[in-house]
């Protein structure tokens, strides 16, 4: 077993130095989908965590209780519910949705969404509450205050959002699931990895996992060094 | 024009606490008034209802004899806190921060913010981490902020409290060197000593009222009150 593991190990190096062409497109994919996703997810996360983090507001606890509970929602389930929205005989079936790629960048917003929703309301909590008072005494509207504190937060933001691009990144259930992993049109890395070692392909399976882990650990690395620099 | 302060008959009220009870005062331009009193008298309160952090519950505060709500305040006034409140950037962007929210334009907050620094005597800081400067140069980094936004009315909350003293006295020197006609400077603090260095006018609070308005000779020599009288030596107890 460990001989298959090595020579696996191998291969899949022989294939990335190589530049072969399919295992590119479905890293690049991997990326946009993750991406977009989270950035589509900042759209509606962003002014959440800011209403959350910010304000007072009956009902407050209860709203940020099932933003955390949602943190942990099985990516399969959400899957399943977003097949069943976005079907042609769903609600959201009109959108042409399933079985694309922005129908996966629209699920993994989604499943997103409470990570950034949670990380970046309780960072905005934690800052110190007289900044609040600072901006508004130096004359700043209710936007600009805002806008103080959510940069003064701004690297426990960052963070939130590299927690929820790798989530988006490394999920297999909406892709598979909305995407349906077709090749060449909705093939993100989970799903291939999922699919060749099915087929007994370890070599190109380990290769994509070998991807996978070292894009997730380059980014994360990346953004620790430009906050030190920063600093 | 020398600026005029009302407060009429002010309450406000925490669930069951009279933070402040039926308080009314005037200040005027040109003039230091200290609030002095212990600590939860009320003094804070009374700074951000007049800095229009907070709401009223009673009563209401003039400028000039025009009526203000907490917007108007914000607008008219700026406040240096007992904490140093510093944004996580330069100390160039710190101080330039009101007058950038305030829409002036680059050039001049150019030329002002080194001039405003240099007044609180923190010449050539403009590019350091106004984090990573000490207590007594972030006090001073409010201050300048405060001073750069020619405020009518300048609120100090405690602005020298856990300063050693060579920065409180840098603080105090850049207060009186501050006074003008066209600014009410009230500052709150519990240090008697510097009430008797800066006062033009002191008010005692206590329990959120206030007990006694004199100028520092009548409020150390004569106090009117006995309460003031035991606050000045020390015998209140709270």
């Amino acid at each position: 077993m460990f001989d298959v593991i090595i020579d696996a190990v191998e291969k899949a190096f022989q294939l990335i130095f190589s530049g072969d062409p399919e295992l590119l497109a479905t890293a690049s994919r991997s990326i946009y989908v993750a991406g977009a996703g989270t950035l589509l997810a900042c759209l509606w996360s962003i002014p959440i965590a800011v209403l959350l983090g910010l304000y007072s507001f009956r009902g407050k606890w209860l709203i940020k209780s099932l933003f955390n509970a949602m943190l942990g929602v099985p990516t399969v389930a959400l899957g399943l519910i977003l097949v069943m929205f976005l079907s042609k005989s769903g609600p959201a079936g009109f959108f042409d949705l399933l079985y694309t790629i922005n129908g996966i960048v629209v699920g993994q917003a989604l499943l997103v969404t409470p990570i950034i929703v949670s990380f970046t309301s309780s960072a905005l909590a934690e800052t110190d509450v007289q900044l609040r008072d600072l901006a508004r005494t130096l004359g700043a509207s209710h936007l600009q205050t805002n806008i103080a504190v959510l940069r003064e937060a701004m690297w426990a933001t960052v963070l939130s959002l590299i927690s929820a691009f790798n989530r988006g990144f490394g999920e297999l259930g909406i892709a598979l699931m909305v995407g349906g992993n077709i090749a060449y049109v909705t093939r993100v890395l989970t799903t291939s990895i999922s699919l060749e070692s099915a087929k007994g392909d370890y070599s190109f399976a380990v290769a994509l996992a070998i991807i996978l882990v070292a894009i997730v650990v380059s980014i994360t690395v990346l953004v620790n060094l430009v906050e030190r620099l920063r600093q | 024009m020398t600026p005029l302060l009302e407060l009429k008959e002010i309450g406000k009220y925490y669930k069951t606490l009279k933070a402040l009870d039926n308080v009314s005062l005037q200040a005027k331009g040109g003039k230091i008034v200290v609030l002095l009193g212990v600590n939860g008298a009320g003094k804070s309160t009374l700074m951000r209802i007049i800095a229009g952090l907070e709401e009223t519950d009673v009563g209401c505060v003039s400028l000039d004899g025009q009526e203000m709500n907490s917007k108007d305040l914000r607008k008219n006034s700026t406040m240096v806190f007992q904490r140093t409140a510093i944004f996580n950037r330069s100390v160039y962007d710190n101080v330039a921060f009101g007058l950038k929210v305030r829409g002036v334009d680059d050039q001049k907050i150019a030329q002002e913010v080194p001039q405003a620094l240099r007044l609180v005597g923190l010449a050539n800081f403009e590019k350091r981490k106004a984090k990573k400067t000490s207590g007594g140069e972030q006090q001073r980094i409010a201050l300048a902020r405060a001073f750069l936004l020619n405020p009518k009315i300048l609120l100090l909350d405690e602005p020298t409290a856990n300063l050693d003293p060579n920065s409180s006295m840098i603080i105090e020197r850049a207060i009186v060197g501050r006074k003008k006609d066209d600014e009410i400077i009230i500052m709150a603090t519990h240090n008697l000593a510097q009430a008797k260095r800066l006062a033009d006018e002191i008010i005692h609070i206590y329990n959120g009222k206030i007990i006694e308005t004199s100028s520092p000779d009548e409020f150390f020599m004569k106090p009117r009150n006995e309460i003031t009288r035991k606050f000045i030596n020390g015998e209140l107890e709270y």
